[in-house]
C-alpha cells in the first residue's frame, strides 16, 4: 500500500458553493395571503364586482342620468319600463255639448258607443236612452270577462251620454254600461267596450314641457315624443331610475355607515373590557348583556317615535343613532373574547418582555390580530342594516317622504303591485342584490381571513 | 341550574322594567299634549282620563302610577279608539299573531332541519347545490318582497283556476294561514338550513359516528339516532332569537295579507301616534320576547345534559 501523495493544496478549505437556504418566493404577509385566497373564490370576486357596480350606480349614476328624482312627469304617471311615449298634438280641451252633436250609435243592445276618438283629455260615451231608465257606467283596466268585475263605478245616470275625464292614461280601458231596474239593482242588459285611449297634448302644454320650440311650430296631429324614463315612473310620475339612484345613496349610506360606526364602538368597548379584565370587565359585559336583551326592532321603532321627524328632515340620522346605540354589544363581545385569547399568546408576552408599552402591544399586536374577525363582522352586518332600513321604511317608520330609499320605494310600490309591478320590483331587486352580494362577500372574507372558521358554512 | 335560571329571570325582569321606563320617558319627551289629538275630547272624558293617569301629577308620581298599573297588568285606554282598552286589543289580536307565529316556527323548524339534513347527506351534489342556492335567495330577499310576490302569484293562480284555490288575504280558516305562515317562516327556515347543514357535517366526522359505523349499525339508524339528534342542538339555541325575528317579521306579513293580528295594530298605532297602544304593545312584546328567549334556554338545558352540568 503506497501512501497517497498529498500536496499542501489538498489541505485548503473548500470554496462554499451552496447557499444553505434560499427563499424561492417572496414571503406572503397575512393580508396578501388573504387577498390571494379571496381571489381564488369566484363567488366572492363576483360579489365584489357587484358591490363596486352598486356603489358606482348610486355615486356616479346621478351624474350620468341627470334627472331630478322629485320632478313629476304628469303625462306619464306609473308607466312601466319601455312604455310607448309618443304623443299627438291636439287642440286644447273643449267643452262637450252632446245634445248638439248627432252620433251614429252602435248596433249593440244599448247602442253604447264612443262619440269621438278617445284621448287622455276626455273619453266621451253615448248610448240609446229609454225613458225613465237609469244606467250605471263602470271603468276597468282589465277585461271584465277575465276578472269577473266591471271595476270602478264612474257614475249612475239617467241620461244618454257621459264624459270621463278621471285620471286618464294612454292605454286600453274597458267601459261597461249596465241598465238598472227601477229599484236600482242591475239588469243583465250590459255592454262592455274596450276603448283605446291615445295620449294627446295641447300646444301650450308641449311648449311648457319643452317638446316644441314655439307655438308657431305646433301643427295639430303632429307626433311628439315625451321625456324618456328607462325604468318607468312611479305613482306620482317621478323617474324610477333617478329615484333608485338617490334612494340607493340613502340605503347604502345607512347600510355601510351604521355597521362601521357601531362595530367601531364595539371594538373600543370590547378591547377596553378585555384588556382591563377583572371587575371592570365583568361590569362592562353585564351592561352589554343587558343591551343585547333589549328587543332590537321594537326599540328602533320606539326611538323613531321619540325622536320624531320634523318637517324637511329625512329621518336618516335618528335611524343611524338608534342602530349605533342598540347594536354595538355583539361586536364588543366578539372583540373582548378575541382580546382575552390573544392576551395569553406567546408573542404578546415576548413583546412585553422586549419592553413594548401597553399602547404598542395593543396597537401593534392585539388589534391587527382581531382585524380579520372585525372585517367579517362588518360585512355580515351590512345586509342586516340594509334590511332594517328597508323594514322600517316599509312600515312607514324609516326615511320620511319625499326622500327616496329602496325600502320606502318598496312601501310605495306594494300598494299598486297588481297594476304596476315595476314600482315594487326594481327597488326590491336592488335590495336583494345588495344583500346577496354582501352575504357572499362575507362568506368569502371569512374563509380568507379567519383560519378557524374556514370551511364552516 | 335553578340558580342560573333565577338569575336569568331577574335580568329579564330588569330588562322589562327598562323597556317600560324607556317607553314611558320617551313618550313623555315627545312634545305636545297626549290628550290633544285630532279628535276633540269632551271635558268629562279629559277629566276622567287625567284622573286615571294622574296627568296633573308631577312626572315622578305619574311614573310610579304607570309602573303600578303595568304590574297589575293594566295598559290603559287607547287614545284613538276611546272606548277600547289596550288589554282588550292585545287579548283580541295577539292570539292571531301567536297562531301565525307558531305555525311559521313549525314550518321553519321542520323545513330547516329537513333541508339541512338533506344538503349534508348529499354534500356537493345537486340537491345540496339547489337547496343552498335557494337558501341564499331566502336570506337575501326581504320578507315584504316575498310576501308581495307570493300574494301576487296567488292572485295569478286563482285567476287561472277560475276559483279561489287559496284566499289572498284575511283571516279565518286554516287556508288563510298557510301562505302567510310559510312566507313568515321562510327566512328563518333558510337560516336554520344553513345552521343544520354545518352542524350535520361536523357531527359526521365525530368519533361516536365512527363507532356506530364500526359496530355495524344500519345507516338509517345512525342517521336518525346519532346524527340527527346531535346535530339538532344548535338549531334549538337559535330558536329564541328566531322567535323574536318572526314576531317582528309578522308586522309586515300581517299588513300585506290583511291579517288582523297585533303586529298590524302596533304599526297602525305608530302611524296614528296612539301613545297608550304603542306603550302597551311595546312592553307586552318586549316581555314576551325576553321570556321566550329564557324559555328556549330552559328547553335547551332539558335536551342537552352538558349545559346543566356547566351552568
Amino acid at each position: 500500500m503506497t501512501a497517497p501523495s498529498l500536496s499542501p493544496e489538498d489541505f485548503q478549505p473548500l470554496q462554499s458553493s451552496v447557499s444553505g437556504q434560499q427563499l424561492s418566493r417572496p414571503s406572503l404577509s397575512y393580508w396578501a395571503d388573504a387577498w390571494r385566497r379571496l381571489k381564488e373564490n369566484p363567488r366572492a370576486m363576483a360579489s365584489l364586482g357587484l358591490i363596486a357596480f352598486l356603489l358606482a350606480f348610486v355615486s356616479i349614476g346621478p351624474y350620468l342620468w341627470q334627472v331630478d328624482p322629485s320632478a313629476q312627469d304628469l303625462d306619464q304617471i306609473g308607466i312601466g319600463p319601455g312604455a310607448d311615449r309618443s304623443v299627438t298634438l291636439a287642440a286644447p280641451f273643449q267643452p262637450w255639448l252632446p245634445e248638439q252633436q248627432a252620433t251614429t250609435l252602435d248596433d249593440n243592445m244599448l247602442g253604447f258607443t264612443l262619440a269621438m276618438p278617445a284621448t287622455t283629455q276626455a273619453v266621451r260615451l253615448v248610448w240609446t236612452m229609454e225613458n225613465g231608465t237609469r244606467y250605471r257606467l263602470y271603468r276597468n283596466l282589465f277585461d271584465p270577462s277575465d276578472t269577473g268585475s266591471f271595476g270602478l263605478p264612474l257614475a249612475e245616470l239617467d241620461r244618454s251620454y257621459f264624459e270621463d275625464r278621471l285620471d286618464l292614461q294612454a292605454g286600453t280601458y274597458y267601459y261597461s254600461l249596465v241598465m238598472l231596474n227601477a229599484d236600482g239593482s242591475e239588469t243583465t242588459s250590459t255592454v262592455t267596450k274596450d276603448i283605446q285611449v291615445t295620449r294627446v297634448i295641447s300646444a301650450a302644454e308641449a311648449l311648457q314641457r319643452g317638446l316644441i320650440e314655439s307655438e308657431d311650430d305646433a301643427q295639430l296631429g303632429m307626433a311628439l315624443e315625451l321625456a324618456w324614463h328607462p325604468l318607468g315612473t312611479d305613482y306620482l310620475g317621478r323617474d324610477m331610475l333617478a329615484r333608485l339612484m338617490y334612494g340607493g345613496q340613502v340605503s347604502l349610506f345607512i347600510g355601510l355607515f351604521a355597521p362601521l360606526a357601531f362595530v367601531l364602538l364595539g371594538v373600543i368597548y370590547g378591547s377596553v373590557a378585555g384588556f382591563l379584565g377583572g371587575a371592570t370587565d365583568q361590569a362592562m359585559m353585564r351592561f352589554a348583556d343587558f343591551v343585547v336583551a333589549l328587543p332590537f326592532l321594537l326599540f328602533m321603532i320606539l326611538f323613531k317615535v321619540i325622536f320624531g321627524i320634523g318637517p324637511g328632515e329625512s329621518g336618516i340620522w335618528p335611524m343611524l343613532v338608534a342602530m349605533i346605540i342598540l347594536l354595538w354589544p355583539a361586536p364588543a363581545r366578539l372583540v373582548r373574547g378575541q382580546i382575552l385569547q390573544i392576551r395569553e399568546e406567546g408573542y404578546v408576552s415576548a413583546s412585553r418582555l422586549l419592553g413594548g408599552t401597553t399602547t404598542y402591544v395593543v396597537g401593534r399586536h392585539m388589534l391587527p390580530n382581531t382585524l380579520g374577525v372585525i372585517l367579517v363582522t362588518i360585512t355580515f352586518q351590512v345586509p342586516s342594516a340594509i334590511f332594517t332600513e328597508a323594514f322600517l321604511s316599509f312600515i312607514g317608520m324609516g326615511v320620511a317622504p319625499p326622500t327616496p330609499s329602496w325600502g320606502a320605494m318598496c312601501n310605495e310600490g306594494i300598494k299598486s303591485m297588481l297594476t304596476r309591478p315595476h314600482e315594487l320590483m326594481f327597488p326590491a331587486l336592488l335590495i336583494s342584490i345588495t344583500v346577496l352580494a354582501f352575504n357572499l362577500l362575507g362568506d368569502g372574507l371569512r374563509d380568507a381571513l379567519d383560519a378557524r372558521m374556514r370551511g364552516a358554512e | 341550574m335553578l340558580k342560573y335560571f333565577a338569575k336569568r329571570i331577574v335580568l329579564g325582569l330588569v330588562t322589562i322594567w327598562f323597556i317600560a321606563s324607556a317607553t314611558f320617558f320617551g313618550m313623555h319627551a315627545v312634545p305636545g299634549d297626549p290628550l290633544a289629538g285630532d279628535k276633540a275630547m269632551t271635558a268629562q272624558i279629559r277629566a276622567n282620563l287625567e284622573a286615571k293617569y294622574g296627568l296633573d301629577q308631577p312626572l315622578g308620581t305619574q311614573y310610579l302610577i304607570y309602573l303600578g298599573n303595568i304590574v297589575q297588568g293594566d295598559f290603559g285606554i287607547s287614545y284613538t279608539q276611546e272606548n277600547r282598552r289596550v288589554n282588550d286589543i292585545i287579548r283580541e289580536h295577539f292570539p292571531i299573531s301567536a297562531t301565525l307565529g307558531i305555525l311559521a316556527i313549525v314550518f321553519a323548524g321542520l323545513g330547516g332541519v329537513l333541508w339541512g339534513a338533506l344538503t349534508a347527506l348529499y354534500r356537493n351534489r345537486w340537491p345540496d347545490v339547489v337547496i343552498m342556492f335557494l337558501v341564499i335567495l331566502g336570506i337575501s330577499v326581504p320578507s315584504f318582497v316575498v310576501a308581495a310576490i307570493s300574494q301576487w302569484s296567488l292572485v295569478g293562480a286563482n285567476l287561472a283556476a277560475g276559483t279561489t284555490i287559496l284566499p289572498i288575504g284575511g283571516w279565518g280558516t286554516v287556508w288563510h294561514m298557510l301562505v302567510p305562515a310559510l312566507v313568515l317562516g321562510l327566512s328563518t327556515m333558510a337560516y336554520l338550513t344553513r345552521l343544520m347543514r354545518s352542524s350535520m357535517l361536523e357531527v359526521v366526522s365525530t368519533d361516536y359516528i365512527r363507532t356506530a359505523k364500526a359496530k355495524g349499525l344500519p345507516a338509517t339508524q345512525i342517521f336518525s339516532r346519532h346524527q340527527l339528534r346531535n346535530a339538532i342542538l344548535p338549531v334549538v339555541t337559535v330558536l329564541g332569537p328566531a322567535i323574536a325575528g318572526i314576531t317582528t317579521g309578522g308586522f309586515v306579513v300581517e299588513i300585506v295579507f290583511a291579517i288582523p293580528g297585533l303586529g298590524r295594530y302596533f304599526v297602525q298605532a305608530i302611524q296614528q301616534l296612539d301613545y297608550t297602544v304603542i306603550m302597551g304593545t311595546t312592553v307586552f312584546y318586549g316581555a314576551f320576547l325576553v321570556f321566550m328567549v329564557i324559555l328556549v334556554d330552559l328547553v335547551y338545558g332539558l335536551i342537552d345534559p352538558r349545559v346543566r352540568v356547566e351552568k
